[in-house]
Order: structure tokens, then sequence, then C-alpha cells
């Protein structure tokens, strides 16, 4: 009669080569309570699979080379662990950002794109290029909207890049942290089909506000519908990318939490493209343009003011 | 024979002397430390501060004028110093100040904003590359980051001196030229250094970042606008 162990360890190995066999199957992710011991965002996606009832050391190291879980070495501390972080190559980058901009309703980010290799690399360089290009599109567009005022003197507005980074690098980071807490403690009650690690929430967050990088650069064409059309268009790309990533982890919970949860990913992404138009981009006030001849003189004393 | 003699060269007095048993041996023995042989080499606190700031300034020169002809030389990687990057940014944000409105939060960068993100900057690009798996030291790459910003502080000094005669289009479209042409020169000098030290498969990983700073960069020198 098997001890209890290694039948334990017999389960491990069917599940194992059965996962080598077909990498899109979802998989149950058993994180065992020494989760919470690896600090904050640690560890492979889903498929890292670990069992600690097995003492075989080598039959888990080896089930993590064929599931292809990236562990990070050392501790927090170290270098080497943030250097697992970045394992990437341009192609993969490039890759990457492709599938954010052309989401596909088979297409899961995470799984198809990611597949565990979680990177900082991308959601990094592309909050603070988001930041640089909304506030230099902003400012380009206030200087070309107002142009033809003679008492207009440009001004940089370099106080827009603090605040455009203040809120994009808040919201690339705080709206992953809390969207992972409340997921995970959600599936905490319900043992459900294996939910994103933290670094993976990160990353989705992270290469979905790529559409918004050419978006913010086209809203310096001053016209509004063309705006109004673009900003459509942008959060319907990324907030698809997000929808598709999450919904279904999502959906096996109640229809109610299932709803919510999406909806208010989708809310609160639109919040940030709108916020970011109306602050960075405001449509100068046209004078409507004077039919009758004005006086010099009250072209004189219409001070605009910084804005 | 030949070691023998040079060996006993700082006891060339006693070469001569016969030593027995009571005869007591005066002098001085002088033991040279490594393979050195002038001592006022090793003793810089004796020569004059001019000649210790000349040195340092001439070694920053030297790297200066690699920048200037940018080819694979180990000056810049090997013996890196940090003066110049900190002389080009003090000048950098120095020269930016006193453009339009600077009480007034609408202006340009501040000093500490100037300076906050070039070094800032510099450091995470170097982390960046680190991380990424590049082989260059941490400081070796913060020299090269910074000596390269010195085609962007000369177009600076060249914009500033443009709009002393006026700040119409012809005056932007010569800074624009100016700031573009030092911007590529910058970047092109900073990756001919830094791009030999990551595996081929990530250069445009590790470029980008630098691409991204340096335009920054001259963004806030061609948005220059001085008061009026």
């Amino acid at each position: 009669m098997a001890t209890p162990d290694d039948l334990q360890f017999q389960e491990f190995e069917e599940a194992a080569e059965l996962l080598s066999a077909d990498p899109e199957a979802s998989t149950l992710s058993l994180s065992a309570s020494d989760n919470s011991a690896r600090a904050g965002g640690g560890g492979g996606g889903s498929e890292d699979v670990k069992l600690d009832l097995s003492d075989d050391e080598e039959g888990q190291e080896e089930s993590s080379e064929l599931l292809g879980g990236q562990k990070p070495s050392g501790g927090f501390w170290t270098f080497e662990y943030y250097e697992s972080f970045f394992n990437v190559d341009t192609v993969q980058v490039l890759d990457r950002v492709k599938g954010s901009v052309l989401p596909l309703p088979g297409r899961n980010f995470i799984k198809h794109y990611i597949r565990s290799n979680p990177d900082l690399y991308g959601p990094f360089w592309i909050c603070v290029t988001l930041v640089f290009s909304v506030a230099i599109s902003g400012n380009l567009s206030t200087f070309i909207s107002k142009m033809g005022d003679p008492s207009y003197h440009y001004r940089p507005q370099f106080h827009r890049v603090t605040i455009a980074a203040v809120v994009i690098f808040m919201y690339a980071w705080l709206v992953p942290i809390g969207l992972w807490g409340f997921l995970t403690w959600r599936q905490g009650t319900e043992r459900q089909i294996g939910g994103y690690s933290f670094l993976e929430t990160v990353c989705v967050y992270g290469y979905s506000l790529f559409i918004y990088i050419p978006t913010s650069v086209l809203w310096i064409i001053p016209f509004e519908w063309l705006r109004w059309t673009l900003i459509v268009v942008a959060m319907v790309i990324s907030g698809s990318v997000l929808v598709l990533t999450f919904w279904p982890v999502v959906r096996e919970d109640t229809k109610v939490m299932a709803v919510a949860t999406v909806a208010t990913i989708v809310v609160l992404h639109t919040l940030l493209a709108i916020g970011c138009k109306m602050y960075f981009f405001q449509t100068a006030v046209h004078a409507p343009t004077p039919a009758a001849p004005t006086t010099p003189a009250i072209h004189m004393t219409l001070t605009p003011g910084p804005h | 024979m030949a070691a023998a003699d040079d060996a006993s060269r700082p006891f060339a007095g006693l070469s001569d002397v016969s030593i027995s048993g009571d005869i007591s041996v005066e002098g001085d023995i002088s033991v040279p430390v490594g393979s050195s042989r002038r001592d006022d080499e090793y003793s810089t606190l004796d020569e004059p501060v001019k000649e210790t700031i000349l040195r340092d300034l001439r070694a920053v020169g030297n790297k200066f004028i690699h920048v200037l002809y940018p080819k694979r030389s180990s000056a810049l990687l090997r013996d890196w110093d940090l003066w110049g990057p900190l002389l080009l940014c003090v000048t950098l944000a120095l020269l930016l100040q006193g453009g339009a409105a600077d009480s007034d939060d609408q202006g340009g960068p501040q000093f500490a904003e100037v300076f906050v993100i070039i070094w800032f900057g510099s450091i995470i690009i170097t982390l960046n590359s680190k991380l990424l798996g590049g082989t260059i030291s941490f400081f070796q790459s913060l020299c090269v980051l910074g000596y390269c910003i010195m085609p962007l502080t000369v177009a600076m000094a060249v914009c500033r001196i443009v709009l002393i005669g006026g700040s119409g289009t012809v005056s932007f479209a010569v800074r624009l030229v100016v700031v573009t042409a030092s911007f590529g020169w910058s970047t092109f000098a900073s990756t001919a250094f830094l791009g030999d030290s990551q595996p081929a498969n990530r250069k445009a990983l590790v470029v980008y970042p630098v691409f991204l700073f340096y335009f920054v960069i001259g963004w806030m020198i061609l948005t220059f606008s001085p008061s009026q």
C-alpha cells in the first residue's frame, strides 16, 4: 500500500505531463499557505503548482522546469530577485505590445502572451512614455489652439509632467494592487480556477495603457469630434484587453460580483482616459470671429488667464 | 646579475662595506614600496593645489573630446568620473533658469526638476540596463550618460544666444535644427558606448530609454522661452 506521500507525488507527475502536453489547459493553482511568506510579487503564474506535501526536492524542481514557471531566486533584497522580472527580449516586448493593441476575443492576454513570464520592463517604460507623451502633447495642443491669440505667450507648463506622472503611476500600480487583492480574496473563499499573480495583473494593466500613447499624440489635432472618436476607440481596445483577461477569472463568481468587478475595471479605465483628455487637452474657448469690426481696444483688454 | 644590481641600487652606499661582527653600520635603509622609484608620485598631498585641480580638469576635458568624436574607446569607461556630469548638469540647469514666468508654475522646469530628471533618469536607465543583463558597471554607465549630455548643453547655450536675437519663427527654426542635431548626437554617442555591453537581443530595450531621456532633455531646451 503506497504511503499518502507517494500517492500525492504520482498525481503531481501526471498533472505535469498533462500540462506540458497542453499548455493552454486551465490549471488549478493550489497556492500553499506559505505564499504569503514570499514577499509580495513573488512567483510565476498559475502553472506554478507547489505541493509542499512531497519531500522529493528533485521532483519539485523537475516539475517547475516542465511547467516553465519562473521562480525568482533569492530574497527580495537581492538583485537577482528583480533581474527575474526583466527576463524578456526585444521581440517578446514587441509581441506583447502588439497583443495589447489587437485584442482578439479568444485570446487572454496573460495566458497567450505573458505565460508566466511577467516582466516589469513593459509596464514601467510604457507608463514613463505615456507621462511624457501626454504632457508634451497637451502642451503642444494648448500652443496650437492659442496660436492665433496675439496676447498669448508660450509657456512650457512643465508642472504638467509632475501631475501626469503622479496620476498615471498611481493608476498603473494602485489599481492592480486593489484588483489583485480583491480577486485573491474572492478566490480564497471559493478555490476557483487559478487567479493571476500580482505581477501578471500589473503587467496587463501596464501593457493595456500602451494604446494611449499614439492616441495622446493624435490628440494634438484640434478637432473635437476626432478627439472623442480617438478616445472611444482607445477605450474600447484597451478596455477589451482588460475585460478579456479578467472575465474568465471572475465569471465563476456570483453574477452580481462578476459584473460589478468588470464594470469597475471599465469605469476606472474610462475615468483615466477622460480625465487625461479633459485636463491636458483643454479646448480653447474660441472667440467667435466677429462679423462686425471690433475695436482693437477690446482685444487688448482680453487677457486670457494662464490656462 | 643585473637583477641583483637593480635590487641593490638603494643600498649602493653599502655595497662596499664588508660586514664583520663588530662593525656598526650606519645609514638609512629605504625599502621601495612596489615598483615605483619616485616618491613624489605618491605624495600628492604635497603638490600644489593648482596641479591637483588641473589634473582632474584635464581628465574631464579629455572625456569631453571623446564624446565629441564618439568612437569605441575605453577612456570613458575605464577611468570614469562624475565631475563632468555634475558640471554639465549644473550648467544646463542654470541655463534653463530665467525663463518665462519662473515664479508662476506655468513656466519651465525649476532647477531642482532639471537636476532630478537628469540624475534620477540616469540612475533609472542604468538600473534598467543592469537588470536586463548588461555588463557595464553602475558608475561607468552614469559617467557615460552624464558626459553625453554635453552636446545638449552646447545646444542650450546656442539657443540662448539665438534667443537674444529674437524669438520669432526663424529663431525657432534655427533652434529646432540645433536641438535635433545635438539630441541625435547625444543618443548616438551614448549608444556607441553603452550598446556593446548588452546582449544583442536586448539592445533595443536598453537604447529606447536612453532615447527617451535625451528626448525629454531636448524638449526642455527647445521649449525654453525667455521672459519678456
